[in-house]
Formats: C-alpha cells, sequence, structure tokens
C-alpha cells in the first residue's frame, strides 16, 4: 500500500509540508540516481522478497492486528517500518550518508483509554543504530525491531508508556495482491508496487502498559510493499482495510480518493479459507461512509463506519473506538487514522482487522 | 531635616567644588558599570548561545579542534546508559571574499531531535523553478540552514547561494531554510552530517557528541561509566562548562578593568574629601556657632557626611545612567568582548540589572562619605568657643604626614607581590599596587616639606613666600597634590605597562613572522587546510625560495580547562628562532620534545625537562618539555612542536597555513599572485608580516582603548583637584592675600605667588606620582599581568612622552591656581584684613 509511506516515509523529518513523492526527487545528487522501477511480470520469490529491496525508492513492513488480554478485553496494536532511499549521498563515502532511512511508527488502541497510545522513531541506517536485512526479513532502528524467525516474525517495541514483544505465526502462504505480486495504483502504469500480504498471523507475546507486563493472544497482518512511484497524481487520500475474517478467509481492500472526494482507483483481494484467492478491480470494489466522528483535537471529520462493497457481498465496518485519530502536528505534522476495525456481514462480526484513512484533513499533505 | 539648607545647601553654593567631586565619582563609577554591564551581556548571551547548542543535553565528549573517530559515537550511542547520543562535527569557515564567520554544524537530524532540538533546520518552500523535493532538503548535500541573524548578516534568501571555504577549495551552497530555534546567533548554520564530512573532507570525524542520559541516571555515575570509553584527549563535560570557561579566561581581564575603574573612584573620594576639607574650613565660623546654639557634635558630623554623601549618591545615579549609556555605545562599537577578543561573534543585548546597579549607586556614595569621614571629623571635634572666638585658619590642619605610617605601608607592598594568584586572580598585585598607592600618599606631605626645605631660600619675594610655605604648612597644598600623584600615577603605570606590552608584541610579532609571504585558505583554523599535493605545488612556484608549512590543532589536557593550542611547524632541536624565555633544554635524541607557552608553564606545572603525556589522534605521546616561549595570542596555552614529529604522530598531512620565503629578487605581489593561482579562485589568502602585524597591533590598540579612556579620566580629575583644592584654598587664604597686600605686595606678585604655590604642589604630585607609577607599573607587568594572562615583557619606558605628560600636567596646574586665586585676590585688600577683627 503506498497509504502510510506518505505521512510515514518522512515521520521523523521535520517537514512543514508532506508531498506525494509520485515524481522522483529532482535533486542535483538525486539526477543520476536511478530507482529500481516497479513492472509486471516479476515472480515474487520466498523468503528472499521478505528481505529488503534497498534499490527501490521505499517499502514497508507493516503488521496490524486484534490481541486479547489475560481477562479477555481486546486491544488493536500496529507497528510499522519504512525503508526510504533518499537518492542523497549514494556518492558520499561517509558513514552518515543519508542513503538509506529508517522510520518506525507503534500504537496501541486500547478501549478504555480511548485513544491511541503511539510512538515513532527514525534514523539514518548505520552505525548500529538502524538498519535492514535482505534475503528475509528483517528491520530495526535502536531496540525496536521487526523480523524473520523460522517460518513466523518477531516485533519488539519499546515506547514510552507502552511496549511489546510478539510472535507472529502465519497458516500459510504469502497472499499475493492485485497481478501476482504487482499492485497497480491507478490508471495506466506508472503507479504500482510490489505487494503481498500474510493474512491470519498468530500471535502471541507479551505487552507492557504503563509498567504492567502480561501475556496477550491475538490475530494479525502483515503487509509487505516495495515501490518506486506509488502515489497517483490527482489523489487526495486513500482508504485501505486488511480484514482476517473468523472462517479463515481474508479481505485487503483500497481506494485512491480524488480530490473531489470520487474514486481514482480500488482493488481488493479475497482469500477463502481454503486459500485460493479472487482479485476485485476497480469497479467491484465501493467504500461507501455511513457514520462520522469529528477528532477534538484537530476538529477533523472521519467516516468511522463503512459500508464496503466486493462484488456482490456487502459489509459493514464498525471501529474499536472512535477515536483512533494518529495526531503528531507538533513532531512531524502529520494526522490521519488508523484503527482497528470489526468486520460485519448481515449484522454478525465476521472478522476483524484494521482501516487506515489519510486526507481528510487540509488535504492531507498530498500533492 | 531643617538644616538641610544650611549644609546640603553649601554644596550649592560652592558650585565649581561640588561639580569636580560629582564628576570623579560619576567617571569612576561609569567605568566600572560599564565594564560590568558590557561584560555581563556577553556572558549571559554567550551562556545564552550554549543552552541553545546544547539543548536538553546532560553531557558532551569534546575533544581536540581536529576531532575524533566517530566510531565512538556508535559505541556510546549502544550504552544503557544513554537515552540519545547526537553526533555533531563542526566547522568554522568564512564567506568567500569577506570577513562572514559561519559556524557551520553538520548534524544528523533524527539524533539531534531529542538532544539539541533547537538545532533542527526548517526547509523553506524555495520556488526556484526546480523540482527539489522539499521533504529531504534538510539531508541533501548542499543545503545550508542559517539561523535569523545569519541570513540577515549575509543577506540571504532561501533558495540564493553562497560560497565558502572548505579546505583549499570554494564550496558552493544553497541556503535552504532556517533554524526557527536558535534565530540569534549571527554566525550559526547547519548542515548534514555526512554533507560536511563530505565537502571538509572530514569523513569519519565528529568533533562533538552530546548525549542525553537514559531517565533515573546520574551525570555523576553516568560520565564514571562513559570515561573509560573514551580515547585520549577526549573528555566529557557538562555543557554548562563551556560558559564557566569563557567567564574564567574573560575574567581576569575583566577584573583588571574593573580595578582601573576603582582607581577612577578613589580619584573620586580623594576630591570629596580635598572640597570637604576646605569648604569646612570656609565654614569654620558657621559651624562654630551652629554647635553653640545647641548642634550636637554627633549631629555636625553625620550633617557634614550627608554633604558628601549626597555628591556621591548624584554621581552614583548619574554613573550608572552614563555607565549603561556607554555599555551600549561599547556593545555597538566593539561587541561585547570589550575588544579582547574573548566574545567576538557575539551580538549581546544591554540587560539593566537592579542588583549591579543599586551596588554601584552604593559605592558612589561610599566614595562620598569616605571622602567626607575626615573633614567632618576634624570640624565635629572644633571646640564651638575658640572657633567663634578668633577666626583662624589653624583648623586647616592638612596632613602633618605619618612617615612611619607610610613607610610600613610602601614596604608592604613588596610581600605582597609574591602572593601565588587567588582563583586566576593577581590579588596579591592588587594588594601591592593599593598599599604603594596609600603609602605613597601619606608619605607626600613628608615629601613635600623635605623637598621645600631644600629649595634655596633666595628669589624674589612670591618664589619665597610659597617655598616657605609648602615647607611649613603643607597640608593645603598637600590635599591638591594628592589627587595630582593618584592621577600621575595611574596615568604613568598603564603608560608604562602599555608602552611595554606593545613594544614586546611588537618584537614577538616579528619573531613569530619571520618569513616573507604567509599562505592559507580562508580565515579559518578548522574548515581551511591546505592538502599534500597543494604543499607540492607551492614550492616548485618561481620566485619561492622556501615554504614552511604549520599545522594547528586544539587540545584537550583537563577538563575543565579551555582547549590548548598545538602548532606543528619545523623547529631547530635548539628552540632557534622561537621567542624563548630562559634557556632552552633539548631533549636527548630519540626523545620528542615541545616548546610550551609561558601561560603552560603557569597553568600546568609544565617545566623544561620535564616529561608529560600529550592526547594525539587519540593516543597518549610522551613528549619532553624543551623550552618556555613567549606567547601573546593564546592565553588558555599553546604548545609547539616540530612539523615532522607531529606528521609522525598523527599521521597527518594536511597543514592551515604556509610561510614563503622569496628568492632574492622576487616580487612580492607577483608571488603572492601566482601562490593564490595554485588552489581554487578566491579560496586561497595571501597576507604579508606587515599587514598581519599592522593588523595585530590595531587589534591591540583596540584591547587598550578602555585604559586610555580611563587615562584621560584620570588626567582630566587630577587637573581639576587641583583647580578645586586651589580655589577653596584661595578663598580660606583671603586674610591672608589681604595682609600681603598691605606690607606692600602688588596684586601681580601674589598671583606669581599662587602659581608658584600651585606649581610646586603639581610638582610634588607629579614626581611622587612618577615614582609611584613607575612601581606599580613593574607591579602590573611582573605580577598582575603574569598571574593574570601568564605572559611577560620586557620593560619599556616611554620617556619622552611620561615627561611631556609631567611637565604639561605642572603647567596646567599653575595656570589652574591662578585662575582659581584670581578671583580671592580682587577683592578689596582692607576689607579682607579687617573682617576679622
Amino acid at each position: 500500500m503506498h497509504r502510510r509511506t506518505c505521512l510515514l516515509a518522512l515521520a521523523g523529518l521535520p517537514l512543514t509540508r508532506l508531498l506525494a513523492a509520485d515524481e522522483p526527487a529532482a535533486e542535483s545528487t538525486a539526477r543520476e540516481v536511478v530507482f529500481a522501477p516497479v513492472l509486471p511480470g516479476r515472480t515474487l520469490v520466498f523468503p528472499d522478497d521478505e528481505g529488503a529491496h534497498p534499490e527501490f525508492r521505499t517499502e514497508w513492513w507493516y503488521v496490524t492486528g486484534w490481541l486479547d488480554l489475560p481477562d479477555g478485553r481486546p486491544l488493536g496494536f500496529q507497528v510499522t517500518f519504512f525503508r526510504v532511499r533518499t537518492g542523497i549521498g549514494e556518492d558520499n563515502p561517509s558513514a552518515f550518508a543519508p542513503r538509506q532511512l529508517i522510520l518506525a511508527h507503534a500504537a496501541i488502541a486500547d478501549p478504555e483509554l480511548g485513544r491511541l497510545r503511539h510512538d515513532q522513531r527514525a534514523a539514518r541506517s548505520g552505525f548500529g543504530r538502524a538498519g535492514f536485512s535482505t534475503g528475509r526479513a528483517g528491520v530495526w532502528l535502536g531496540d525496536w525491531s521487526f523480523e524473520q524467525i523460522g517460518d513466523g516474525y518477531r516485533a519488539r517495541v519499546d515506547a514510552e508508556d507502552f511496549g511489546y514483544d510478539l510472535a507472529f505465526l502465519p497458516d500459510g502462504p504469502p497472499l499475493l495482491n492485485g497481478q501476482e505480486g504487482f499492485s497497480l495504483k491507478a490508471p495506466g502504469r506508472d503507479n504500482a508496487s510490489y505487494y503481498y500480504s500474510r493474512p491470519q498471523l498468530t500471535v502471541e507475546g507479551r505487552l507492557t502498559l504503563d509498567g504492567h507486563r502480561q501475556s496477550v493472544a491475538g490475530r494479525a497482518w502483515m503487509d509487505h510493499e516495495w515501490s518506486s512511484a506509488y502515489i497517483p497524481e490527482g489523489a487526495d487520500g486513500w482508504d485501505w482495510v486488511g480484514l482476517n475474517l473468523d472462517d479463515g478467509g481474508a479481505i485487503m481492500a483500497f481506494r485512491m480518493r480524488r480530490t473531489d472526494g470520487g474514486k481514482l482507483w480500488a482493488s481488493a483481494t479475497l482469500r477463502s479459507p481454503d486459500g485460493s484467492a479472487e482479485h476485485l478491480s476497480l469497479e467491484a470494489v465501493e467504500f461507501e461512509p455511513l457514520r462520522s466522528w469529528k477528532s477534538p483535537r484537530t476538529g477533523i471529520e472521519y467516516p468511522v463506519e463503512w459500508r464496503l462493497s466486493l462484488g456482490t457481498r456487502r459489509f459493514t465496518l464498525r471501529p474499536l473506538m472512535d477515536d483512533q485519530e494518529l495526531e503528531s502536528r507538533r513532531s512531524t505534522g502529520t494526522i490521519y487514522w488508523e484503527g482497528a476495525m470489526r468486520l460485519l456481514e448481515n449484522g454478525r462480526e465476521i472478522g476483524r482487522g484494521y482501516l487506515e484513512m489519510t486526507g481528510y484533513g487540509e488535504r492531507i499533505q498530498v500533492g | 531635616m531643617t538644616l538641610a539648607p544650611v549644609f546640603l545647601g553649601s554644596l550649592a553654593r560652592r558650585r565649581t567644588a561640588t561639580l569636580f567631586s560629582f564628576v570623579a565619582i560619576l567617571l569612576g563609577v561609569a567605568l566600572g558599570m560599564a565594564v560590568q554591564a558590557v561584560n555581563q551581556a556577553a556572558l549571559s548571551e554567550f551562556g545564552r548561545g550554549m543552552r541553545t547548542m546544547a539543548g536538553a543535553a546532560d553531557l558532551q565528549v569534546v575533544g581536540p579542534r581536529g576531532g575524533f573517530d566517530e566510531g565512538l559515537y556508535a559505541t556510546l550511542a549502544a550504552r544503557s546508559e544513554v537515552a540519545q547520543a547526537s553526533p555533531v562535527l563542526e566547522m568554522r569557515t568564512e564567506r568567500i571574499g569577506s570577513a562572514d564567520g559561519l559556524r557551520i554544524l553538520g548534524i544528523d537530524l533524527f539524533a539531534a531531535g531529542p538532544v539539541t532540538p533547537a538545532l533542527l533546520p526548517r526547509p523553506a518552500e524555495i520556488q526556484d523553478g526546480s523540482d527539489r523535493d522539499t521533504r529531504l532538503a534538510a539531508l541533501a548535500e548542499d543545503s545550508l540552514f542559517l539561523s535569523m541573524a545569519a541570513r540577515e548578516a549575509l543577506q540571504v534568501d532561501p533558495g540564493d547561494r553562497i560560497q565558502v571555504h572548505a579546505e583549499d577549495r570554494t564550496l558552493t551552497l544553497r541556503v535552504a531554510g532556517d533554524l526557527p530555534g536558535a534565530p540569534d546567533d549571527p554566525r550559526l548554520a547547519v548542515m548534514d552530517i555526512a554533507a560536511v564530512q563530505k565537502h571538509f573532507s572530514r569523513i569519519g570525524r565528529l568533533t562533538r557528541i552530546d548525549l542525553r542520559l537514559a531517565g533515573g541516571q546520574d551525570a555523576q555515575t553516568a560520565r564514571a561509566a562513559l570515561e573509560p570509553l573514551l580515547p585520549a584527549g577526549l573528555m566529557l563535560e557538562v555543557p554548562e562548562a563551556a560558559v564557566d570557561q569563557a567567564a574564567n579566561l574573560s575574567r581576569a581581564y575583566r577584573v583588571n578593568l574593573t580595578m582601573l575603574a576603582a582607581i577612577a573612584l578613589v580619584t573620586g573620594g580623594f576630591l570629596v574629601f580635598s572640597a570637604q576639607a576646605l569648604s569646612v574650613v570656609r565654614r569654620h565660623t558657621e559651624l562654630a556657632f551652629l554647635r553653640a546654639i545647641g548642634l550636637a557634635r554627633r549631629q555636625l558630623f553625620l550633617w557634614l557626611l550627608a554633604e558628601g554623601a549626597l555628591v556621591g549618591l548624584l554621581g552614583g545615579l548619574a554613573g550608572v545612567a552614563l555607565g549603561h549609556g556607554i555599555a551600549l555605545g561599547l556593545l555597538t562599537l566593539l561587541g561585547g568582548d570589550l575588544g579582547a577578543g574573548f566574545f567576538s561573534g557575539l551580538s549581546p543585548t544591554l540587560r539593566f540589572s537592579p542588583w549591579a546597579s543599586a551596588a554601584y549607586v552604593l559605592l558612589g556614595i561610599g566614595a562620598g562619605v569616605a571622602g567626607a569621614w575626615l573633614p567632618a571629623r576634624e570640624a565635629a571635634a572644633v571646640a564651638p568657643a575658640r572657633a567663634l572666638k578668633s577666626g583662624d585658619d589653624s583648623a586647616l590642619s592638612g596632613g602633618r604626614g605619618v612617615p612611619m605610617l607610610s613607610l610600613a605601608m610602601l614596604t608592604a607592598s613588596l610581600p605582597a607581590c609574591f602572593i601565588p594568584p587567588i582563583q586566576g586572580l593577581p590579588l596579591g598585585g592588587y594588594l601591592a599596587i593599593a598599599c604603594l598607592l596609600a603609602g605613597a600618599v601619606m608619605l607626600l606631605p613628608t615629601l613635600a616639606s623635605m623637598l621645600a626645605r631644600t629649595l634655596p631660600l633666595r628669589g624674589p619675594v612670591p618664589a619665597r613666600l610659597a617655598a616657605a610655605r609648602l615647607a611649613a604648612a603643607p597640608g593645603q597644598s598637600v590635599i591638591a597634590a594628592t589627587g595630582v600623584l593618584a592621577s600621575v600615577a595611574l596615568v604613568a603605570a598603564m603608560a608604562i605597562m602599555v608602552g611595554s606590552f606593545r613594544d614586546s608584541v611588537d618584537v614577538w610579532l616579528g619573531q613569530i613572522l619571520p618569513a616573507d609571504l604567509y599562505l592559507r585558505a580562508g580565515r579559518a583554523q578548522s574548515a581551511g587546510s591546505l592538502d599534500e599535493a597543494l604543499q607540492a605545488r607551492l614550492g616548485k612556484i618561481p620566485g619561492v625560495a622556501r615554504v614552511q608549512f604549520t599545522a594547528f590543532e586544539s587540545l584537550r589536557l583537563e577538563p575543565g580547562r579551555a582547549p590548548v593550542e598545538l602548532l606543528a611547524r619545523p623547529v631547530s632541536p635548539d628552540g632557534d628562532g622561537l621567542p624563548l624565555v630562559g634557556s632552552a633544554r633539548p631533549a636527548a635524541k630519540g626523545e620528542t620534545q615541545i616548546w610550551i607557552s609561558e601561560a603552560m608553564r603557569d597553568l600546568y606545572g609544565w617545566r623544561p625537562g620535564e616529561r608529560v603525556l600529550i592526547p594525539l589522534a587519540g593516543d597518549e605521546v610522551a613528549v619532553q618539555v624543551a623550552g618556555v616561549w613567549r606567547d601573546y595570542a593564546r592565553q588558555g596555552g599553546a604548545i609547539m612542536m616540530d612539523l615532522a614529529d607531529y606528521r609522525r604522530l598523527t599521521g597527518d598531512a594536511s597543514v592551515q597555513t604556509a610561510a614563503i620565503w622569496l628568492a632574492p629578487g622576487a616580487d612580492g605581489i607577483r608571488v603572492g599572485e601566482a601562490l593564490k593561482s595554485t588552489s581554487d579562485s578566491g579560496a586561497l589568502e595571501v597576507a604579508f608580516p606587515g599587514e598581519i602585524r599592522e593588523r595585530s597591533l590595531t587589534i591591540f590598540d583596540r584591547t587598550f582603548v578602555v585604559t586610555y579612556v580611563l587615562e584621560a579620566a584620570a588626567v582630566v580629575i587630577g587637573l581639576a583637584g587641583v583647580a578645586a583644592s586651589f580655589a577653596a584654598l584661595t578663598a580660606a587664604r583671603r586674610r591672608e592675600f589681604g595682609m600681603l597686600r598691605h606690607l606692600g605686595l602688588t596684586r601681580r606678585q601674589i598671583g606669581a605667588m599662587l602659581a608658584l604655590e600651585g606649581t610646586l604642589a603639581a610638582g610634588v604630585g607629579v614626581l611622587g606620582g612618577l615614582a609611584a607609577g613607575g612601581a606599580i607599573s613593574l607591579i602590573l607587568i611582573e605580577v598582575v599581568n603574569r598571574q593574570s594572562f601568564h605572559w611577560s615583557m620586557d620593560l619599556h619606558l616611554p620617556w619622552a612622552s611620561l615627561l611631556w605628560f609631567a611637565g604639561l600636567l605642572v603647567a596646567l596646574a599653575g595656570l589652574a591656581a591662578i585662575l582659581a586665586g584670581r578671583q580671592a585676590m580682587r577683592e578689596d585688600a582692607l576689607l579682607a584684613v579687617r573682617e576679622d577683627w
């Protein structure tokens, strides 16, 4: 997904404005830098493609999910690691050369608190402070990390008022989005990414809230995506969901919103419990807002309940709690909504997952 | 209170005397206040800058100016004691073709955010048609972020390009935005650390690491744990230490200036004394009457003190106001460093400090009260009946002189010179000066009578009268003479000291700059350097006979102390050509030897022949001290070593300057042009020793501007003292003049007598002042300068100007005496005599 990248790719930079990085950066230093293009027809190879692809502009490993506390209470969590190739300092022998940046973002959605706990970090790779591996999943920033362990993954986060150490075990092979992992973002061929998901991850581990450590278990979703040109021109924001169904199936769906709020592009992947996948394109995917919530902090209105139409099926999305807005204007200027959702069909809960909405603020930093 | 018009009103009746006292106190207070206010402004500005720089850092790793290996950053960042480590590479450089200095901090903005948020750059939106990505502007290799003050100083806007010195090259940077957290420093610029490492050829180097400690970590404990990880020559310091170092470095200079102001204040006290003493005499009938109608002795005493206090209060208030005015002027003209270079580049703002101002007003009052004390006591002690009965002027006691006590004071000044510095301040020296001055003043009456007795009692009547008066009743004239003595002593001492200093600096510049031409890459000491290829090219230029290179580095030897400068250049084994102090003790063959400046000897206690350890390139290196050389440029200490040794020990072949000797017959200007063209245009600068010398002496003179101002003030105060004393004196001697006129002396003769008395009194004062000043100058040179600044100088007496000055002062004193006496002489002789019978 293009989604968080735009927001978070530069989360560590004190920016006044985030541009959609759909055009190659034209720095004098970057002129010779050629980012690897995303082309159709490439076959994703595992576990090699789980690792980093530093020749592409951006890449992320993104885990969202639901956890159950020992007392049965549900929580949402997310952790994202971004790798950004800046095109700067490619020929600089300095060990500080900012060729590759690592950014990380973690949050906990706790209905008892009523808002998100979140934290973020950024660093240039090097000096043992941050880095990534190729050939297998592995990315880290200080004592935060996401890595491949055996058949599964492990994520560690230690933030100011929360922390977790979680192990994830998949139930099957990676789910390739788009055309065998080639995922278009707009009409034409210019904006695309390589994109696969790992739905139905079984989670086990420990969670620390306000210094109180407890065991947790749950289900999660991991996305790994890399690209060199992702946000299409004319896109104002996007809505994305990744949902684990109780019957073992999974749904990934997104749409790019035009400045006028219309649909610029959309796509979805449906996995049946037996593992077979179905791809839905533009016409078959509809996002329809049902109920809005206005943030008391930013005054921005977010549609927090949705009707999602995929082909002939009609779903309803309901949030774990309304306030899952991520507001970090003071440090990064980014504001968006990213939260735990329940999936309902015919009034019955059939799954859980995450929804991300961007661009609902003041033309959120896009373009 | 009803008596206020009687006492305080008398001040208004003798306007001239009051005015002079007032002016003297005003000047003393104003100068002291100005020095204090300027320094306070500079220090607080420096401290504010430091706090902005240091941000939330608990500790800073500092080391040599040339920096240290960046590997330490990874080591420290991984420690559990450290919450965040922020690496910094600082480069000082200049804009090409101008003197605009820039301090470029290369930072890792990701690491700096939590530690020094004030340094975070803010990219500007630049509409220059380029497709630059604003998001990444902070990382781009040519992006330079300037503080608002620097943008104003350099007159550039975002998107503009500026050229700066980098090594021996020209580096073109693009102004990409500003530093919202640090708007005030006119030299501050920030770039990405990788770009600075690359452009300034400092790959792998850092100059500082700012550390924020993990929560619950005590700075002392963390320091103890982290210190063993540091290579030799690196220190962990709390950020405030830099402020203390600056304050310490400038303290001696500041205290010296304050002492000069104190002398002006003491002179003011003298003036109050002379004015009050004579005024009391003039009013003795009036005062006796007041006592007779019931004014208690103590009341009278207090009222007379109040007169002095009022003058002091007015002088103090006006002085504080004037002092702030002077401070504002100094800050605008010279910046915050009073011309001494400690705080160059700061633009401090003057702040009114109520406490300091109150203290200086109190000092003014103190001077007034102290001056009024003795006359008030004597006036109060007089028996009213006797004073009422006869208007005798025997009350004009004046000092008879206390030869024993004054000799004791003079003698005491000698041992005081041997008191070692206390907290870096030459308190013993000041004590010696105070003893000397007080002793000289107390000895003055004795000296005057002795001198007068040796005068031949011949010649015209007025001359004999004047001489007889000085010999018999030196009291009154001596009061005038003390003011002269004090001011002459101050002027002579300063003139001899400054003259010796200037002369020594001049000679020293000749020794330290023996070549025909000097070449360097910009004025920057850290950013400009000449690499090996360029060094080789220089020697091949036609007209160049010989080239000698110098590398500069700064070392940290002890925590809490300012860095020590290291100069590496070819030095002969016996130190030939260095401005050596004392004899050299060259080390045995195979030993690395260094030559230390006098400051090193005083501050670190190193002695010739001693083996010491110095940190070079991260290692402790054992070297032997071969000798001590004189250095007027680096107050924190300097070490000189042979360039070959330096290169062998550090492996660093780059140098900062080249000294060039011309082949016979070669044209210096033409060779200079050829030298400049060996590198990127504009990056190399050629200087001739003459220019450097001139520039250095200009800076020197500027440094002493403040003392020249004080000297001028002292002369005015001294002359004012003569005028005021004689005005009062002649008024009190109206009867005497009347009598003389009765006896047949003409007005003219009385005028001549007064002029002679004035000249004699001033002459005595000048002689005493020259002697005291000479002695004080020796104390300034041998004790105060040595202890404050750690440098010696050769005594150089500016005879001619001192004699001129002395003669002029004596002549002016005679003139002042005539002018002051004219009014008294205009009165009718009969009237004056009859008044008292």
